[in-house]
């Protein structure tokens, strides 16, 4: 099978409510979907099986970026060529989705970021949710040097390259970050592309809060000085 | 004597029967065991004695023999909060590389 392989991977904890419609949605632009529940106290993983996604299940919980990785991993074994990363929340739209594979089959680029920051949707954001990301934004250019409208969008795409060479080592949220030092560190092409985002109270009531930003920022710190 | 220093005594030669212990046992070697003979003899001399600690302060240019102590205490106290942190990290990565090999291992299973 020569063809392109678009794969979907989605790190999930505890999303039992929304995560079968999310994966119903994503189905519909992939090859294939790729659950990592993360170690879920509720029938996550079950969910989204009967919903049509390849479930891998971590034993206890490991935080978003591991089980990015481990989904990431599992979308390469399964012979992926685009691999996209969603939030399992259902603030993304699957139509978004498969516009980043789209331009991840165009072959001329390595990492496209679903940015929340440009085009028409943009200021649909939260006014703090802008903040954050701000900060966010501003931490990741003076820690690894890329500049970026929305460091902290769960909506990526990775080519195989990328895939291949991508070696995360922090746990949590701050791998947003660290995936965008990635970029620099193996010179991959990037480009970001305008996404909406559908802002309901239980995706609001998900995310990082205020503390589980300085959390994350503090273990970006650490990851750029203490390695 | 105080109380205290009767208590603090009792303490330093329990402590220092354990050590004694490990060594019977095979548990702990001769160098650490000499070690932490050494440092639970200083204490028990300096409970007795706490006058001997004014001395070494002076050397180090420290007014009062407690406060010597006192500093070193944190010296050392932060210096194993810090190997702890780091450690707990180590422990972190190694329990994320395990439980990610075994979910991907699931994957393989048709």
């Amino acid at each position: 099978m020569a063809t392109a392989k678009r794969v979907i991977v989605i790190p999930a904890y505890c999303e039992a409510t929304v995560i079968g419609h999310v994966v119903r949605d994503a189905v519909r632009v992939a090859h294939a979907v790729i659950v990592v529940d993360d170690g879920s106290t509720d029938r996550t993983g079950d969910e989204a099986r009967a919903a049509g996604a390849i479930v891998v299940r971590h034993a206890i919980n490991r935080g978003a970026g591991a089980a990015t990785s481990t989904g990431i991993d599992a979308a390469t074994r399964l012979g992926a060529t685009a691999i996209a990363t969603m939030d399992a929340d259902g603030q993304h739209r699957a139509e978004d989705v498969g516009r980043v594979l789209d331009r991840l089959d165009q072959g001329d680029v390595d990492v496209v970021i679903g940015s929340r920051m440009i085009g028409s949707e943009r200021g649909r954001m939260p006014a703090h949710r802008v903040l954050f990301n701000r900060i966010g934004n501003l931490l990741t250019f003076v820690l690894f040097g890329v500049r970026v409208t929305d460091s902290q969008s769960g909506l990526k795409g990775l080519s195989r390259k990328a895939a291949d060479q991508l070696e995360l080592r922090t746990n949590g949220w701050e791998f947003s970050s660290e995936f965008i030092n990635e970029v620099r560190t193996h010179g991959w092409r990037l480009v970001e592309i305008p996404i909406a985002v559908i802002y309901t109270e239980y995706s609001l009531s998900k995310g990082q809060s205020l503390g589980g930003g300085f959390r994350t920022a503090a273990k970006l710190l650490s990851r750029r000085f203490l390695g | 004597m105080n109380p205290i220093q009767v208590v603090l005594i009792l303490f330093a030669l329990f402590a220092w029967s354990r050590v004694v212990n490990g060594l019977r046992r095979g548990t702990l070697p001769l160098t650490p065991f000499l070690l932490w003979t050494v440092f639970w003899a200083g204490v028990v001399v300096i409970v007795v004695r706490p006058e001997t600690t004014a001395a070494v302060a002076h050397v180090f240019g420290v007014g009062r023999g407690v406060d010597l102590v006192i500093y070193l205490a944190l010296v050392v106290v932060f210096f194993l909060v810090f190997r702890l942190f780091a450690r707990i990290e180590d422990l972190e990565r190694q329990l994320t590389r395990f439980v990610r090999a075994q979910a991907l291992k699931d994957l393989d299973k048709p």
